[in-house]
């Protein structure tokens, strides 16, 4: 599974969202529906499942679905 | 009588008292209990040994570091699988009127008993949400609400812990997990039993009921909070009608 397809379905599985609503464009809070408490979730399924750390001043950069995957892919250990 | 069956339950400081009597319930009710002390290791065992059923964990855990509170969360899922409840009992004072108060006796008790409480429930919760239920109960205080001279350090520590329940019944209530506090009054534990008879008057007709409270008492309570599936953000008094409003 490519980076891409699991951060989509980490997203589809947290929101509860239609997977072809998860647009690369597509912003967790406005156009998905989290609210403040999803997006800390969101966050610590993408730090569980790719071992990687979040910071809390990038967590606010992470605004879209290709946020997460770019901030993922720089910060992914090999 | 409610069965706590399949239940995995964290007591911390349940070595002695109020949490001994907790975990020792919980355990005649089916439930699977995790006995946590910091450095009462033979009493710790003793309650452990006399726990009803069996699975029972006996963790060793600091509650003033956050280090040690989630190596203990991470050998309680090992062994568990999963967390249905955590009780917040863990619990110290360090008695001084304010003006001797020594910093370090209003740190280190603020340390332990809402440090250790906030803790505690930012690793459980974080478990719970996953699993989308779960139960907080908090040990709080009756002298939360009505002070108490001498205890400068433990009474604020103890309505920080009522402050933080409310504020985490709300966070956490959208991921069905509730937030509750008891707050006990006079109760017979180790700590009331060094008073004299004449001591043990002076408390006794202060309260409506004329009579200490046992831990007994605030366990029954805790199991009754931990299956009131439509109470969160409570503060339940255990208290003999002391201080009612």
């Amino acid at each position: 599974m490519s980076i891409e397809e699991k951060v989509t379905s980490i997203i589809v599985d947290q929101l509860g969202v239609e997977k072809d609503k998860v647009k690369p464009e597509a912003s967790f809070v406005d156009d998905l529906g989290a609210d403040s408490m999803d997006v800390v979730e969101l966050v610590m399924a993408f730090e569980d499942n790719f071992s990687v750390q979040i910071p809390d001043q990038e967590e606010n950069n992470i605004r879209t679905v290709q946020d997460a995957i770019d901030f993922i892919k720089e910060n992914q250990k090999a | 009588m409610v069965s706590f069956k399949d239940q995995c339950i964290m007591v911390t400081g349940s070595s002695r008292g109020i949490g001994a009597a907790i975990a020792q319930y919980l355990s005649t009710l089916g439930a699977r209990v995790a006995i946590t002390y910091s450095s009462s290791k033979d009493s710790a065992e003793r309650v452990f040994q006399e726990l009803e059923g069996s699975g029972h964990l006996l963790l060793q855990m600091n509650v003033t570091q956050s280090k040690s509170v989630k190596e203990a969360f991470d050998k309680f899922m090992n062994h568990f699988g999963s967390l249905s409840a955590l009780v917040n009992n863990a619990g110290v004072t360090k008695d001084g009127l304010l003006l001797r108060m020594k910093d370090e006796d209003f740190h280190s008790v603020l340390a332990t008993n809402l440090f250790g409480c906030f803790y505690c429930s930012r690793e459980a919760a974080k478990y719970m949400i996953k699993e989308r239920k779960g139960s907080i109960i908090n040990i709080s205080s009756v002298v939360a609400q009505i002070g108490n001279p001498g205890q400068a350090n433990y009474v604020a520590s103890k309505a920080g812990i009522e402050g933080l329940t409310r504020s985490m019944a709300n966070e956490l209530a959208g991921r069905n997990i509730r937030v509750n506090a008891v707050a006990p009054g006079f109760i017979q534990t180790d700590m009331t039993e060094k008073l004299n008879e004449k001591q043990v008057h002076a408390i006794t007709d202060r309260v409506p009921l004329k009579k200490l409270g046992t831990p007994q008492d605030v366990a029954e309570t805790v199991a009754f909070l931990l299956n009131a599936k439509y109470i969160t953000g409570q503060v339940i008094s255990v208290n003999g009608g002391l201080a009612f409003r």
